[in-house]
């Protein structure tokens, strides 16, 4: 089942580098490919930082799995999976039309109108 | 005596609305805890996310405002904010005026038009609410101070993702042993579990509630909150502990509105851990404007009263 949460996760991810116009990378970072698609899926885009700890818990409940089986673990596993798929989408959907926030870009990117 | 024992008190615009009880029972735990708190006079909006998404250099001025006010004003050293958004902004602001002349620039042009003293980077310390009374007290004087010990009462910690988030705003997190963890903050559970109560572990202590998502995709706020409040109830937690107005009233929100418009109904409460540790500091639970909250959570607090 956690190979199986894993690998939904990282589909997740994948999901999002592509519909950014780019190829999912098959590098891992500390071990999990679902760290460096998030690496990757977060660049230039700070406000995608905010499933950072979300992958990062999910590699954390993996490793826990990997050393013992347990009940809880793989729901909590799961849990944060399905966060990070809940996360995911509402970024694809709010896409184009604003920015998270937190760590937001200005909508007017390159042409900022402060003024004194 | 710690810096923190008397600190400038930004409670931002939400601790005015939605917030109230966030607000009241921070001053009465402030209160009884012999923390001090002086309110930053004439204080504005912190440029929260509607500034901020227009024009970020202009949300970077209106935190520069508050804390020139505490610093050149008031003399005060130390500014204390309990909301996420307020903190977070006023961070950034301290971060952006070391680190870019342009929002230098901008600040000062800004500052003189506006007629008051230019905020420089360094002038006061930015804490939260959870830095104030960790620091200021600390775990050992809050343990003496008890009266009603929360032994029994599991809890599920919830800090939401702007309390450490992005982490270059936070130079003093991460730094070891008694500081604050990026990755897995532990203040609020520190301080709840000094007061008696059992800390649930609880992987999504820091996930997105969607508070951005709120006006424009209300569906899926509603999942990404419902997802929590099972995960809480999942670890076994009774109570939500919140630190934030926002993810506040966004975890009772859609908790109301999950039942609603999809049916799922969970039981877990949302309490602020102001009001945990005035509840445990013998405090009534009007004075900690429990009354005010729309998660009713008197419930799992009977047995402490």
């Amino acid at each position: 089942m956690k190979d199986e949460l894993l690998a939904q996760a990282e589909a997740v991810l994948e999901e999002w580098v592509k519909a950014r116009g780019e190829v999912p990378t098959a590098e891992t970072s500390e071990g999990f490919r679902l760290l460096a698609l998030h690496r990757q899926g977060a660049r230039g885009v700070p406000s995608f930082n905010a499933c950072r700890e979300t992958c990062r818990e999910i590699a954390y409940h993996y490793n826990l799995l990997r050393e013992k089986q347990d009940g809880r673990t793989e729901l909590m596993m799961k849990m944060l999976v399905e966060h990070l798929r809940l996360f995911v989408r509402g970024k694809l959907e709010v896409e184009g039309l604003g920015e998270f926030c937190c760590s937001s870009r200005p909508l007017r990117q390159g042409t900022e109108t402060t003024r004194g | 005596m710690s810096k923190y024992q008397r600190v400038a008190y930004y409670p931002g615009c939400a601790l005015e609305g939605t917030g109230h009880a966030y607000n009241q029972s921070t001053k009465v735990v402030g209160k009884a805890l012999g923390l001090e708190l002086d309110e930053v006079k004439n204080w504005n909006c912190c440029g929260a996310m509607e500034v901020k998404n227009i024009d970020p250099k202009v949300q970077t001025y209106l935190s520069s405002r508050v804390m020139s006010i505490a610093a050149n004003e008031m003399g005060a050293e130390v500014v204390m904010a309990p909301c996420n958004g307020c903190y977070h902004n006023l961070k950034k602001a301290e971060h952006d005026l070391a680190h870019d002349a342009p929002s230098r620039e901008v600040i000062e042009r800004l500052s003189k038009k506006a007629g008051h003293a230019t905020y420089r980077a360094g002038q006061v310390e930015t804490i939260h609410a959870l830095d104030w009374i960790k620091d200021g007290i600390g775990e050992d004087e809050l343990k003496r101070r008890v009266k009603s010990s929360l032994k029994g009462l599991k809890v599920a910690n919830y800090y939401g993702c702007m309390y450490t988030r992005p982490r270059h705003i936070f130079p003093e997190k991460d730094r070891g042993p008694g500081s604050e963890s990026t990755l897995k903050p532990h203040f609020m559970d520190d301080l709840l579990a000094a007061a008696g109560a059992e800390n649930v572990d609880f992987p999504l202590k820091t996930a997105c509630c969607g508070g951005a998502h709120t006006l424009s995709d209300s569906d899926t706020s509603t999942r990404l909150v419902l997802n929590i409040l099972r995960a809480a109830e999942a670890a076994g937690a009774e109570v939500i502990a919140t630190e934030c107005p926002t993810c506040h009233s966004g975890l009772e929100m859609h908790q109301v509105r999950a039942e609603k418009a999809l049916g799922e109904k969970t039981r877990v409460k949302m309490l602020y851990f102001t009001q945990l540790l005035g509840i445990a500091l013998g405090l009534s639970p009007r004075r900690l404007g429990i009354h005010e909250n729309v998660s009713d959570g008197m419930e799992a607090l009977t047995k402490f009263l």
